[in-house]
């Protein structure tokens, strides 16, 4: 009598638990591109910006966004290592050793940085040249690793390559917009073609603006000033979104 | 059941092999990627040394249209030996300076171009020497008469952004046009990379004027400009009579 009592509470146990597995997988079964999801994605672009709010990556910020082209590329580069080494560490996040995680981290990120720039050397060799050091130096930039441990080893597979990609273009977005303002003011350019007028080696030569006196701000090519850049983007993004200021 | 997965990967057994599993699957991809990879990545490399050696004699091209130019204005690729003789089974072109200039001085093999645009004659030089932080390369043009320089280029492998990274810029290279390598004497001097008080304009001093901040590296340019260029001097008095030639 007493065994079959408990068999039957053992049986409702199990049911229970059936029940609950069930629930949490459907759980899991949302929307492709649900308002979670679609959280991961546009979050670091604004609110959670990894360069305005959490002020990473800032050295390859200063290096690399005197033109657009190389940032261009740049943020390619780390859309595809971020999304790519954030799917791969999330898949295998059961697997890892937990003593040797971030050596598994670190040898995911810096293989794919190395099968980018075999690929830039040989499809987009000029580029490559001008960001042989930084494409190296992806490894070591503080959003990659950050989001590998934050999110990718207790997440699944697709939200974690969504927070990769979210992330990485949080950056190249920045990077971008630094760029444009660097090139623009500081050479007259955009992607090399001459927006402001051409600049002759006298007066009468030159067209656009220039011919109305314009110079260019030579000091927007140097490193400092993409920081003074960063700091007026981090200003205007504060000044709009008032949940972002520090309270003290 | 959850407890029982956790001490499975955390044993040493379980540790070990999962590393040596992780870096072989990795080799493979990444020896994989680089093979397949290397006739377009070498490809580029020869446009690109092709686009440097035109650019010291004022043909700028794009990497693409490199080859078709070269095959124009180079009229002989001359690979010669310590005492200025022609070795004729080597293609110059391919001799790879930075292994060249690891051996002894009369084991070395010279590359010399010779190029040719609208019927006046040039000598391009491999450079080849050491920066601050690394190699620094590139190539010096003369004029007919070896002693006028035409043109140069610079690269480097990790000199510092903004600092002796500055001698890729055209300002730079602009500043070598019309220097002598000859001192009035008659002696090799090349040119020197000088701070402070030199005149620009003034293209018999044998001096340009430095980079702020880059001293070495402009001393490395220094150097290699001279220390390459001793060596071809037995191949250009062979040519002309050079001392004739700087009076």
């Amino acid at each position: 009598m007493d065994k079959e009592k408990l068999n039957i509470s053992e049986e409702k146990e199990k049911k229970k638990k059936e029940m609950i597995l069930f629930l949490s997988s459907s759980e899991e079964k949302e929307h492709f591109l649900s308002k979670g999801n679609r959280k991961l994605l546009t979050d670091p672009l604004d609110d959670n910006n990894p360069i305005t709010v959490q002020v990473l990556g800032i050295c390859s910020a200063l290096a690399i966004t005197v033109q657009l082209e190389p940032a261009v590329v740049m943020a390619i580069a780390v859309v595809a290592v971020m999304a790519f080494s954030n799917m791969i560490v999330s898949m295998l996040r059961n697997m890892i050793p937990s003593r040797i995680r971030i050596i598994v981290q670190l040898v995911v990120v810096a293989s794919l940085v190395a099968l980018v720039d075999q690929v830039l050397k040989a499809y987009a060799y000029d580029v490559s040249k001008q960001l042989s050091v930084f494409i190296g130096l992806i490894i070591t930039n503080c959003i990659v690793m950050g989001r590998l441990e934050a999110f990718a080893l207790g997440n699944g597979v697709y939200k974690s390559f969504l927070d990769g990609v979210g992330n990485a273009a949080g950056y190249g977005l920045i990077l971008i917009i630094v760029a444009f303002f660097r090139e623009l003011l500081g050479s007259g350019k955009l992607f090399g073609f001459e927006v402001l007028g051409h600049k002759g080696v006298t007066d009468a030569e030159s067209t656009g603006l220039y011919a109305l006196g314009y110079v260019d701000n030579g000091l927007m090519l140097l490193s400092p000033m993409a920081l003074i850049v960063v700091g007026l983007l981090i200003w205007v993004q504060r000044a709009r979104n008032r949940k972002l200021i520090e309270e003290n | 059941m959850e407890e029982k997965s956790v001490n499975k990967t955390n044993s040493n057994g379980y540790t070990f092999i999962f590393a040596i599993v992780m870096v072989l699957v990795v080799a493979v991809v990444l020896s994989f990627t680089a093979t397949s990879l290397q006739p377009i990545q070498r490809e580029n490399v020869r446009q690109e040394k092709m686009q440097s050696i035109l650019a010291t004699i004022g043909i700028e091209t794009d990497r693409a249209g490199a080859e078709a130019l070269y095959d124009k204005h180079i009229t002989e690729e001359v690979a010669l030996m310590y005492d200025g003789s022609v070795a004729e089974d080597v293609d110059a072109f391919t001799v790879d300076l930075a292994k060249e200039i690891k051996r002894e001085d009369n084991e070395q093999i010279f590359p010399l171009y010779v190029a040719d645009v609208e019927g006046e004659k040039y000598y391009i030089v491999p450079l080849r020497g050491n920066g601050l932080w690394n190699a620094i390369f590139g190539y010096i043009s003369l004029k007919d008469d070896v002693n006028t320089i035409k043109g140069a280029t610079f690269d480097h492998l990790g000199e510092t952004p903004g600092l002796g990274a500055e001698i890729t810029k055209q300002w730079f290279k602009e500043s070598f046009a019309d220097e002598k390598i000859f001192d009035e004497s008659g002696n090799l001097v090349g040119v020197s990379v000088v701070k402070g008080d030199i005149d620009p304009s003034d293209k018999d001093d044998n001096q340009v004027d430095a980079i702020s901040g880059a001293t070495i590296t402009g001393d490395g340019v220094s150097d290699m400009i001279s220390n390459r260029l001793q060596y071809y001097l037995p191949y250009f008095e062979q040519q002309k009579d050079i001392k004739v030639a700087i009076q």
